[in-house]
């Protein structure tokens, strides 16, 4: 076995934080800070060097490394030096496949174009930017600060310099959003220089504020009904104007897929660097401690930061690829089903959730309405 | 002192027929009997203040909790009488005060020669009071009124003495006044019970005759059997007869309570104690029966026996299928206990395994559940309780129906239902509000008397599925608590009956059949439809719910299919997550019972079975 091993990287540091983000990241205030965020960038950066050398030291293979991505909280907060710094130290004891993806999350408030050159400069060869809604009412709710201006003008600068793969991240079904609404911004983002999309429904995630608003009242999470018509009107859209679906949530010119989210859906090795971060190797998944002082703390005193390790048996990687590979185009091969799963599919195939076509082909792949029923029927051929 | 030392009083089997005075005592439920029974055990000083405790004589927990008593009990007191100073033994027998228990009740005042006639006087009579009343004149028991409660600020005595003298044709003044609570009065209401209630009679020398009014399984012991001696003796050298069975008992123990149990030599006229055989099973030394001696067993067995016969049933089901074999047990022990309980296997299509019970009322029903779950620690779902039909089809073929699902599909010449004579008792200004819902429940006026001013009795004769169906909930709110029922049932009547099922895609679902008088099916039908649409989560496909007399539709509603059942995220660490998710749902998918192709959540079930009332209840306990 010599699996390639791809690189999550994670950033755990945002400005402020959004009403609906439940992710593992910290703002100045809520770390109790008052230096800037370069001294905490400087010092991350060591830590997860430290960390890079633990996967080394762990992980045998001699592949080199195909995909790495930065993510958050804000990646771009840090400066392209400190990054260039991780990137260089696993190019050092990895290696670097030639054709490498490195990915980057940006906040299209924060960048300029400067930076922008400086993170193409160090080698980051893909760029998402954090768009969410064109509509300036939805990004209110939403808890997002940008001027949904500052998009247009972010995703043109990375094209000039130089980025050939820029995505943006969408989100719907947020409080006050109307079918309009929606499909203004996918007007809007469909005007934008890009080869990538992601779009989500929202989820209102337990402990946010958000949550609190909905709880309260203050905001009405509109019908499932509704957010499932956005989807299909997403799909719609997006597939007219050459952007193919390739998962559930994601769409993309020709080629233009991320290799590095890919690695996670079909089973692939990849350590995730970072306080929080999660990690998949030869079928055992880990994940590391949550805070970055105690992340801080495990490394500086030469502990591993992993908080807690789970190995798969042969029945769960099982589940596991059913329920990741059913949300692929590509789908699931017929003849790693049991008699019992495909009978247990006939139902939605009948009702139209199975695609015709790729059923013959002998793989069970989701229609445009199957996809909006994924879970459930993965719940009925689960083992 | 008019308390006497228990070593120096009449000792059981040798006490002189007049010397005893058996009596009971009459109440509604929270009118304070057993605070005055708890008293009466102190000033007689059977139990020391060292040991008393509240409703020193209910046994079980539900009944302190409720406070209420389900078993009645014996207990002797000795005293000695203020007004002539001679030695008496009292006889307290503790009876039961639900309408659902009226049997057992006639039972114990037959063993008794009085009745003290207990009457919270702040709230004057109540409707099973009254009833219980009427109960104990016809078996021609010595009334003695008593108001109790006078230390309560709203106690109004004058004017519920004026209401109790008019109903047993006394004077006002010969209205005893009392308070459990302080004390006051009870010394002189011993005094009463010893002067006004005639002391028993009987043959000590006949073939020996003792009436069973109440039986009582103990886990250590087997069966207590409550026993009035009328003629006659039993002692432990005797073996025993019950006279409907013929079945002969060793007798391996007598004795009295007072207020714990004392072994005696034996009984003799006109003591009340109890016997202990060894039998396990409170069916065979059933409460009515007559004992005699085997070796000299009586020809004549004292009247009034009766098999309980139960009026009420429901369908009991385990949430959790693994549990029946259970509930299976705790109904076995249960029954030990309660010779009117029945019950046998029931499947459901949509419940699964569990058990069609027959209960002698409502309130007899919430008790078993009750005890059931607490004492058996199961988790039950009970159907809506069915009376008893009878059936007669077209080709004169005739059946008797407890379970909606048993009801004949083919043609129907008529249903007869059972009738109850129900008496309502309550504040005149809510005569309006009991008329309306009597008339909504089909009733038919009797007549309506006022007990005094403002106070009024009710009579209607109501089919009896109409009062299980949360009548009592509704009469309370209706009279914001201020009405009380009693009922008894006086035959049968035809009633314009159907089946309403209720279908999902076209497959019934036998726990919701309901037998409904037609003009209410519809309503039934609607109400069911509209819960389950909000009840049953949306399924891949579109479910139709309908109501349905036969073939005929009457109502129906829809669950759309669902649209959407997908988070949008998986990334790297929501990979764990997720699959744990899933995980845990398709074990959820476990508890769903599946209706044809329609999977129904066991909670659609049980609120689908639940009324508002019980909604509001269960809101209440918390």
């Amino acid at each position: 076995m010599n699996e390639p091993l791809s690189f999550y990287i994670h950033i755990p540091y945002c400005v402020r934080r959004c009403g609906y983000c439940d992710f593992n990241t910290y703002t100045p205030a809520e770390l109790q800070v008052s230096e800037d965020l370069t001294k905490i960038s400087n010092n991350h950066i060591d830590l997860l060097i430290a960390e890079a050398d633990l996967a080394r030291a762990s992980v045998k293979t001699s592949a080199p490394i195909p995909t790495i991505f930065f993510g958050g909280g804000t990646p771009t907060l840090m400066e392209p030096s400190d990054l260039k710094r991780v990137l260089q130290h696993l190019e050092d004891k990895f290696g670097f496949a030639p054709d490498i993806e490195i990915t980057i999350e940006a906040n299209p408030d924060t960048v300029t174009k400067e930076k922008l050159a400086a993170l193409r400069e160090i080698g980051i060869n893909r760029i998402s930017f954090g768009m969410q809604s064109g509509v300036e009412h939805v990004l209110k709710v939403l808890d997002r600060t940008h001027n949904p201006a500052n998009v247009s003008k972010a995703t043109n600068w990375a094209k000039e310099v130089g980025f050939k793969e820029i995505s943006v991240d969408l989100i719907y079904g947020a409080p006050a959003e109307s079918i309009e609404d929606w499909q203004t911004t996918i007007r809007t983002a469909l005007e934008l220089p890009i080869s990538h999309i992601s779009a989500y429904a929202l989820i209102v995630e337990a402990g946010t504020k958000l949550a609190g608003q909905v709880k309260r009242g203050e905001v009405v999470i509109p019908e499932d009904d509704q957010t499932a018509d956005k989807y299909l009107i997403a799909d719609e859209s997006f597939s007219k104007a050459g952007f193919d679906w390739y998962e559930l949530s994601n769409w993309s010119k020709a080629g233009s897929e991320c290799r590095h989210n890919i690695a996670y859906w079909v089973g692939a090795n990849w350590w995730g660097l970072g306080p929080g971060a999660h990690s998949h190797v030869d079928g055992v998944r880990f994940w590391n401690v949550k805070h970055p002082a105690a992340y801080q703390d495990r490394l500086t005193t030469g502990a591993e930061p992993i908080q807690e390790r789970e190995i798969l048996t042969e029945e769960q990687m099982a589940s596991e690829r059913l329920m990741l590979e059913i949300r692929l185009k590509s789908g699931i091969a017929k003849s790693s089903l049991t008699a019992e799963q495909l009978d247990a599919l006939e139902s939605f195939r009948i009702g139209g959730s199975l695609d015709p076509d790729m059923w013959a082909a002998q793989r069970v792949a989701l229609t445009q309405s199957g996809r909006l029923i994924a879970d459930r029927i993965v719940r009925e051929i689960l083992l | 002192m008019p308390a006497i030392n228990l070593a120096k009083a009449p000792q059981p089997a040798s006490t002189n027929p007049a010397q005893i005075r058996n009596f009971c005592i009459i109440a509604h439920i929270d009118h304070g009997k057993s605070t005055l029974a708890d008293r009466m055990l102190g000033i007689t000083e059977v139990v020391d203040s060292r040991n008393m405790r509240a409703q020193y004589l209910d046994r079980m927990d539900i009944e302190r909790e409720r406070g209420i008593t389900i078993k009645s009990q014996a207990v002797r007191l000795p005293w000695r009488s203020g007004i002539d100073g001679q030695e008496y033994i009292l006889n307290m027998i503790d009876t039961p005060g639900h309408v659902d228990f009226t049997y057992e009740v006639s039972r114990s005042l037959a063993a008794c020669e009085g009745a003290v006639l207990l009457v919270d006087c702040a709230q004057g009579i109540e409707a099973q009071t009254l009833a219980n009343l009427y109960l104990a004149m016809e078996n021609n028991l010595t009334i003695i009124p008593v108001l109790n409660k006078i230390d309560l600020p709203a106690a109004q005595p004058d004017k519920f003495a004026a209401e109790l003298a008019k109903l047993i044709g006394c004077e006002p003044e010969d209205c005893l006044r009392v308070s459990g609570k302080t004390g006051d009065g009870v010394v002189e209401l011993l005094d009463q019970i010893v002067k006004q209630i005639p002391a028993p009679v009987g043959d000590p020398d006949a073939p020996a005759r003792a009436l069973i009014f109440d039986s009582v399984y103990d886990t250590y012991r087997g069966v207590v059997t409550y026993v009035r001696v009328i003629d006659g003796h039993l002692s432990t050298k005797d073996q025993i007869q019950m006279f409907s069975t013929g079945v002969r008992h060793e007798m391996l123990e007598v004795g009295v309570i007072s207020p714990e149990p004392v072994v005696s030599k034996g009984l003799g006229v006109g003591e009340v104690g109890y016997v202990i055989t060894g039998v396990k099973d409170v069916r065979q030394s059933r409460v009515g029966d007559t004992i005699t001696t085997y070796h000299n067993p009586t020809k004549v067995a004292l009247a009034g026996y009766k098999d309980p016969k139960p009026m009420v049933f429901s369908g009991l089901f385990p949430l959790d299928g693994a549990e029946y074999p259970m509930l299976r047990e705790a109904l076995d022990k249960l029954q030990l206990n309660d010779a009117a309980l029945v019950y046998e296997p029931e499947t459901s299509a949509a419940l699964g395994f569990g058990f069609r019970c027959g209960f002698l009322g409502l309130l007899h029903m919430e008790i078993v559940r009750e005890r059931l779950e607490r004492e058996a620690g199961l988790s039950l779902i009970s159907t809506a309780p069915s009376v008893v039909y009878r059936v007669v089809q077209d080709d004169g073929k005739e059946m008797i129906v407890t379970n909606p699902s048993e009801f004949p599909e083919g043609k129907i010449a008529s249903v007869f239902e059972p009738i109850v004579r129900a008496t309502v008792l309550a504040p005149s200004e809510f005569i309006g509000a009991i008329m309306e819902l009597c008339q909504e429940r089909r009733g038919t006026l009797l007549g309506m008397d006022y007990l005094s001013e403002d106070r009024v009795e009710i009579r209607y004769t109501l089919p009896l599925a109409e009062i299980v169906f949360d009548f009592f909930d509704q009469l309370k709110s209706k009279t914001r608590g201020y009405a009380s029922l009693d009922y008894e049932p006086i035959g049968e009547a035809e009633g314009n009956l159907v089946k309403v099922d209720i279908l999902l895609q076209s497959e019934g679902v036998d726990a919701f059949s309901a037998i409904v008088h037609r003009d209410k099916a519809y309503a039934y039908g609607v109400m069911m439809t509209t819960k389950l649409r909000e009840l049953i989560p949306r399924q891949q496909f579109e479910v139709p719910i309908q109501a349905a007399i036969g073939s005929r539709i009457i109502a129906r509603e829809s669950i759309r299919a669902i649209r959407k059942d997908v988070l949008a995220k998986c990334y790297g660490g929501d990979i764990s997550r997720k699959r744990k998710l899933l995980e845990k749902q398709k074990e959820g998918k476990k508890r769903m019972k599946m209706v044809g192709r329609v999977e129904v959540p066991q909670e659609a079930f049980i609120a689908a079975l639940t009324t508002d009332a019980d909604v509001d209840k269960a809101k209440a306990k918390k």
